[in-house]
């Protein structure tokens, strides 16, 4: 069957519910599904925030720190880890008066994949190349 | 026949979501689909055993158990459901526990996905 494209398409707040850190941490899980895959099988996500979904990304959090649980923050460093696609859209992001820059990387992490902050089209070209769409 | 993959997240008690996705599955089962459901979130507290049926509220036990019967293969999130203090022993039979990357894997081979969101 090969590869299968998805793209995990977070609409909802970090911190407001646990769906929109789920949405993280299931397209991390792309990692390790090939020990319940045939060879040659894979999936690859593609993650992305649009509307209310680019809330609760920056840099800087505590999370830890004050509750005890780890950041949206850290998963997020931990998906460019891991070299997801993650998308953030442009036009959604200066909606909310975020700026481009309060958007974390991984580079302290080691990781060479970067964030792309890219216009809704190109959120929209992600969804249109994937075969399932998965809203959270 | 093909194969649908559904996720579901909501809770069990106190929306109808959870409601639909099972009787979804059942619909897809009896007409001859192949059919995995994914728990996830608050939905991984419906796979406790010996649920009271009020009929106040909604209830997962008896008809998990009808699609398991039926072929449905189910499978919790291990980490969403030990996190609400369910353990393995307490939870109905012949439910899966596994990682995120069980429901991955399910994609990869269905023909249609479903995401029933959670909050």
């Amino acid at each position: 069957m090969g590869d299968v494209k998805l793209a995990f398409i977070v609409q909802k707040p970090q911190y407001k519910g646990e769906t929109s850190r789920l949405a993280i941490t299931h397209a991390i899980a792309y990692q390790t599904v090939e020990i319940l895959l045939d060879d040659g099988d894979t999936v690859t996500p593609t993650l992305c925030f649009t509307g209310e979904g680019v809330l609760g990304l920056q840099n800087g959090q505590k999370a830890m720190d004050l509750y005890g649980i780890t950041s949206t923050e850290t998963h997020f460093k931990n998906s460019l880890l891991v070299d997801l696609d993650v998308l953030i859209c442009k036009e959604d992001l200066a909606r909310y008066g975020i700026p481009e820059n309060a958007i974390p990387d991984a580079e302290d992490m080691g990781a060479d994949k970067k964030v792309k902050i890219v216009p809704f089209s190109e959120i929209q070209k992600a969804v249109e190349e994937s075969k399932h769409v998965l809203f959270f | 026949m093909g194969i649908l993959t559904i996720g579901c997240f909501p809770g069990l008690i106190g929306n109808m979501s959870y409601d639909f996705a099972l009787k979804l599955a059942e619909a897809a089962v009896n007409k001859g689909h192949k059919v995995n459901i994914w728990f996830s979130g608050n939905a991984t507290g419906s796979i406790k055993a010996h649920q009271k049926h009020l009929k106040d509220y909604s209830t997962g036990e008896k008809y998990l158990k009808a699609l398991l019967e039926k072929g449905v293969e189910i499978c919790t999130c291990e980490a969403c459901t030990v996190a609400r203090g369910i353990q393995k022993t307490e939870g109905i039979e012949k439910i899966q526990w596994n990682a995120m990357h069980w429901y991955l894997a399910k994609i990869h081979a269905s023909d249609r996905v479903l995401q029933i969101g959670g909050e």
